[in-house]
């Protein structure tokens, strides 16, 4: 039982987390235990629904990847503020805009892979800089407050839990059944381990990645909207820190870079690891330079820990 | 038409064609001068472009090319500054500190991309400690060098010109850069064949870390002082100028003078666009617009290519 619980790959995402979580409360003796795990919870859920969506695209095969993810994130902000324009009765209509927006440009994304077979890297860093431009442009020097129940929302907390936490949770369970029930989900597996031998059992790939394309675009343009409700309105940067974490939780969290292999759980053990252990290090009041160091060590610590792919 | 030839020729028609663009629009940089001012900061894209290239030969990633050329920069600002002897000593730790990576990815069999993810931070935690913020002096040699005015043609066409034909030569044309690209192309043939892949790839890391260092020293010949986030567009400009050059993320396919000339071409389109004079808020889209079109380009090509 232990040793199978070993060989799970989130597990050590989770003792990570885990782990650094104790030794910042040992050294606080103990203050703040519970604050610091209801920070981690409510940061790390906008990592989790934008890791999510990067872990469907990093399955679907060697070389695909979502770099476009920051930009729609931002897109998808700046366009649910101003359409929103502080007002509550036009939220639903700011929702359908941002999201309508963020899955049109992941509809771009696999055009530019499919169409002019430009590999996912350089074909979403491409569209990312459009993207941005179109953001910069169109929110141009305005700072709109979202509408209170949004921001509401985005903040609320029962017994120290988060709301968006617990909608995340369910979107996570979601997301899991989806990859292991479904046609849809089950493709993506199939064709990130096999895309030739998928094609041959009569999958369609193309169709497959293109839903996930859109799928990962459409979730950072969710935590887009739901950033901007947290934050008190959009900022042109705000997806910015997003590109390293969305990729960082994935591959800590146990999912495979070659493909083929996905997996939830370990995706909520690495945003939570990468926020306690900044925590962590402010507690200890490290320098900036000491915090970036350690943060990267610890990186490669987990990935060398959790080992690499198996020799094949 | 030959297909083929067409397409590793369309890195060097692009260059010209956006080289054109700009002579057009601004015809005062058709002269020594002008030519100088634009490209001169080419130099250090195409070097950090070349130690990319390495990477990307032996099929993984180097998503901290950026970083790690900013680190040198700080280190030569201020260690290389004081003591010209320690500072090659810390250079060289650099570069052996690559190939450490390259062993350590090769026998984990770690995933490139998320080890060089961890490793930007540890190169720009390093850095932001050495200068916490931009500052430091560049070596006296260095800054000279940098600004060598060369006869006839502009130094920052000349040096492009070289690193391009030396790696090309060293990497297509030797029997060791057979090895290398096979490295990408078939690993399991080349371990069967008697090769060490572990020495293949420390030996390509190294050679990425030599490039970052050359990048980082002329990028800081050219700025005079050390900053750490000097160099964070690096990253992705280096993998996109690869990819411009005609190289290809798996398999081997790389194209060393292709990817000098991607690396211009970024660099040439960035002050092409300043002289359009378009919109700030669009400097950024239109740069990957021009990705965009020559890729889709690429693939017009390549397309009859694949058919056959």
């Amino acid at each position: 039982m232990m040793g199978k619980l070993l060989r799970q790959p989130w597990v050590y995402s989770f003792g990570a987390a885990i782990a650094v979580w104790l030794a910042t409360i040992a050294y606080t003796e103990g203050q703040g235990a519970g604050a610091i795990l209801t920070a981690a919870l409510s940061f790390a859920t906008f990592t989790i629904i934008v890791g999510l969506g990067q872990m469907m695209v990093i399955t679907t095969g060697p070389g695909n990847v979502d770099l476009s993810i920051p930009a729609t994130i931002t897109l998808s902000g700046v366009i649910a503020m101003k359409v929103m324009d502080e007002d509550t009765g036009r939220m639903a209509i700011g929702i359908l805009a941002a999201l309508g927006a963020a899955a049109a440009v992941g509809a771009f994304n696999y055009g530019l892979i499919r169409l002019l077979r430009i590999p996912p890297i350089i074909a979403t860093l491409s569209s990312s800089f459009l993207v941005l431009s179109t953001a910069i442009s169109y929110g141009r020097g305005i700072r709109i407050k979202p509408p209170e129940p949004l921001a509401q929302f985005a903040g609320a907390q029962v017994l120290g839990i988060p709301i968006m936490a617990v909608a995340v949770l369910a979107l996570s369970i979601a997301m899991a059944v989806v990859l292991s029930r479904t046609v849809y989900g089950r493709s993506v597996l199939a064709v990130g381990q096999n895309s030739r031998a998928a094609w041959l059992a009569g999958l369609n790939a193309g169709r497959t990645r293109f839903v996930t394309y859109v799928l990962s675009a459409f979730l950072a343009g969710v935590c887009g909207i739901l950033l901007s409700g947290f934050s008190r309105g959009a900022a042109l940067n705000m997806g910015e820190e997003f590109l390293l974490a969305s990729i960082a939780t994935v591959v800590i969290g146990g999912t495979s870079v070659a493909g083929g292999r996905a997996n939830v759980p370990g995706i909520w053990g690495a945003a939570l690891f990468m926020y306690l252990l900044v925590t962590m290090l402010n507690t200890f009041g490290a320098s900036a330079g000491v915090r970036l160091i350690l943060t990267g060590l610890m990186i490669i610590g987990v990935i060398v820990l959790a080992g690499g792919e198996e020799q094949r | 038409m030959n297909r083929r030839l067409l397409r590793q020729a369309l890195p060097f028609l692009t260059l010209a064609v956006v080289l054109a663009a700009t002579f057009y629009v601004q015809p005062r940089t058709m002269s020594y001068f002008g030519l100088n001012l634009m490209l001169q900061y080419a130099v250090p894209i195409a070097l950090a472009t070349v130690a990319q290239m390495f990477i990307i030969t032996v099929n993984d990633l180097d998503l901290s090319i950026g970083p790690f050329v900013g680190l040198v920069s700080c280190v030569g600002a201020t260690l290389m500054y004081g003591s010209p002897a320690l500072g090659l000593l810390a250079m060289l730790a650099l570069i052996a500190c690559y190939g450490a990576i390259g062993a350590l990815i090769h026998i984990r069999n770690l995933p490139s991309i998320v080890v060089t993810l961890g490793l930007s931070f540890v190169w720009l935690g390093i850095s932001v400690m050495i200068l916490p913020s931009p500052g430091g002096k560049a070596p006296d040699w260095l800054k000279a060098l940098m600004a060598v005015q060369t006869p006839w043609v502009p130094f920052p066409i000349i040096a492009a010109v070289v690193i391009g034909a030396v790696v090309q030569l060293a990497l297509m044309y030797s029997s060791w850069g057979v090895v290398a690209r096979g490295a990408g192309g078939n690993p399991k043939a080349l371990t069967r064949a008697g090769w060490s892949m572990l020495r293949t790839k420390v030996v390509m890391y190294m050679l990425a870390g030599l490039f970052g260092v050359l990048s980082g020293l002329a990028l800081l010949g050219l700025t005079t002082s050390g900053d750490a986030h000097v160099a964070d567009r690096y990253t992705l400009y280096s993998i996109a100028g690869v990819i411009l050059g005609g190289g290809e993320f798996t398999g081997g396919r790389v194209s060393p003078m292709g990817a000098v000339v991607g690396a211009l071409t970024l660099a040439l389109a960035g002050s092409f666009l300043i002289f359009l004079k378009i919109s700030p808020d669009w400097q950024i889209g239109a740069q990957g617009a021009i990705l965009i079109i020559v890729l889709a380009l690429r693939a017009l090509v390549s397309y009859g290519e694949q058919k056959r």
